[in-house]
């Protein structure tokens, strides 16, 4: 069954001289229970197609059909009407966690049932019993029941997307997309924010489109990857094939952008433990714990 | 050798530095002579206050020691008095939320619906509360319910103006999540925008309630009920000593209320 289908998608920026294709006639099709990665350097268009599945964003007029699970998001730049139903459906974590920061963790994850609530209660903030236990649950899943009263300000940033993964748990998502999600992550929040997001791929079924800026993640976590460049698909295919040298007749220079492992803190280097590095792992306990 | 203009030519001076240009120079006399003027026809002269003094020494004179034979009655009347700046700040910033939503740019409905909302708010905010005390005197009669009425509608134009721009500043980011996934118009503003904005609900409020407490007393001598109306007519009757029993305790009450709301603003906050 096909989860997300993309047809003829075109998004225009800009005016006049300063006209850009951000994404140029795109079409693509994710399968249901796939775990897909969408690559490509800055501004090739991994963020506006993402955007465009949720229908945040319209594509040019007379272009673009999307349909998730067979419900239409928009369709020739008009939204849906039944935009909300198709929107309960998938979650989205985005690369700024977007939780409301002066609200307690378990709140955070809490408003994943607000697409399927009554309005009242919604407008109210009542919360069954019942919805409670499910928002600890997906709270424990992520490793953060024990942070379930604090503020989402106090955690960190992967503390903060993990609980924006349980958030798409509560809310049952059959599709999770998420942009960008360790984009401002160290490497150890990284690996445990795209080990939750492959648990719930392999476990639960969801499948899950993520935007990745760095190939080698794609490689260990995702079956598929879709390379962007400009707008269009350059590459969709196994992960496992994306060597440095595909990627560089596909890139060129900008393949660098890429392959070079953005990380300040590589665990490869066999240095004693810093001071610094010991208090970092001995402040966060709940990583370890998951 | 002649020396090259370049060189000759002096540096300009700042624009400040610059001679008024002699419309702005017109304007600054006429400012100028306006207030002289104004000062002028307020009556304003030492003679009379040198004049004035000793009235003034006999009043205070009078004034002290306050009686307090009839400060029960007045201690009701204060509460009273306090219980309007309570009310009507409640029922102020309970109907502001409502209209401070639809005067919130990032979520109001309609471009047309916050125009006219911003607008109510205004007209709410700039007509002074004494002025509507004297319209609801005349609409409801003599008593707290005028001066309730004309606190809420000036506590409106306060909040309302305040809580629409707290929800304005807020990260719309956490709003925009909650769209993505499907919560309803209603649901956003509730779980997203409003909790960003609470800290700034919470300061708005008590500032209220601190103004509304200080017009509540002013509001009494146009008859809207409270404390007013015993302070004119003590002064009225030339009772010093009664109207100075009445000034101190609306500075207490104005002191007490100020503290409370410095030390709520610092615990809740």
């Amino acid at each position: 069954m096909t989860a997300i289908a993309i047809k003829d998608l075109t998004k225009t920026f800009g005016s006049g001289a300063n006209r850009r294709k951000a994404l140029n006639a795109l079409s693509l099709q994710v399968e249901k229970g796939e775990m897909v990665a969408l690559i490509g350097a800055s501004g090739s268009g991994k963020s506006t197609l993402i955007r465009h599945m949720i229908g945040l964003t319209l594509a040019d007029r007379g272009t673009g059909n999307i349909s998730v699970f067979d419900q239409n998001v928009q369709a020739g730049g008009r939204i849906s009407r039944s935009i909300r139903q198709t929107r309960v459906r998938v979650g989205v974590v985005f690369q700024q966690f977007n939780l409301v920061s002066r609200l307690p963790l378990l709140t955070n994850v809490l408003v994943g049932f607000l697409g399927s609530i009554p309005t009242w209660r919604g407008l109210l903030g009542l919360f069954t019993h019942q919805e409670k236990l499910l928002a600890m649950q997906a709270l424990k899943r992520v490793g953060l029941a024990e942070y379930a009263s604090q503020r989402a300000s106090t955690l960190s940033g992967g503390q903060q997307q993990r609980a924006a993964i349980a958030r798409a748990l509560v809310q049952h998502a059959q599709v999770i997309l998420a942009d960008e999600p360790i984009a401002s992550l160290d490497p150890e929040a990284s690996r445990k924010v795209m080990d939750h997001l492959s648990a719930l791929n392999r476990e639960d079924g969801t499948t899950v489109v993520v935007s990745l800026h760095q190939v080698d993640y794609a490689i260990r976590y995702c079956p598929r990857t879709v390379a962007l460049h400009e707008g269009i698909v350059v590459y969709d295919g196994p992960s496992a094939n994306l060597t440095p040298e595909l990627l560089k007749s596909l890139y060129g220079s900008d393949s660098d952008e890429l392959l070079v492992p953005q990380r300040p803190r590589n665990p490869v280097v066999l240095a004693p433990k810093s001071k610094t590095q010991q208090g970092r792992l001995v402040e966060t306990p709940a990583l370890a714990a998951v | 050798m002649p020396i090259s203009p370049a060189v000759s030519r002096l540096p300009l001076l700042p624009d400040r530095y610059a001679r008024p240009s002699l419309p702005s120079f017109m304007a600054y006399l006429v400012a100028f002579a306006f207030a002289m003027v104004s000062i002028q026809n307020s009556g304003l002269s030492l003679e009379r206050l040198l004049v004035g003094l000793p009235s003034i020494s006999r009043m205070l004179d009078q004034m002290f020691p306050p009686d307090l034979e009839r400060i029960s009655s007045i201690g009701w009347s204060l509460l009273q008095t306090f219980q309007m700046a309570v009310a009507g700040t409640v029922l102020g910033i309970v109907l502001s939320l409502p209209l401070a939503i639809l005067a919130a740019r990032n979520i109001s409905p309609h471009p047309v619906v916050y125009v006219l909302s911003r607008g109510l708010i205004s007209f709410f905010r700039t007509v002074p509360d004494l002025v509507w005390a004297l319209i609801f005197v005349i609409a409801v009669g003599l008593g707290p319910a005028a001066g309730t009425m004309a606190i809420t509608i000036d506590t409106i134009g306060f909040c309302g103006r305040f809580f629409a721009e707290a929800m304005e500043e807020t990260d719309a980011a956490p709003a925009e999540a909650l769209n993505s996934i499907g919560a309803s118009r209603t649901g956003m503003i509730f779980s997203a925008v409003i909790p960003q904005a609470f800290p700034s609900f919470i300061n708005s409020s008590l500032f209220s309630l601190e103004k509304a407490t200080r017009s509540s007393v002013v509001l009494g001598l146009v008859g809207a009920g409270g404390i007013g109306i015993e302070l004119k007519v003590a002064m009225d009757l030339f009772s010093y000593d009664v109207a100075s029993t009445i000034i101190l305790s609306v500075f207490m009450l104005v002191l007490v209320v100020e503290n409370a709301s410095t030390y709520l603003r610092s615990k809740i906050i």
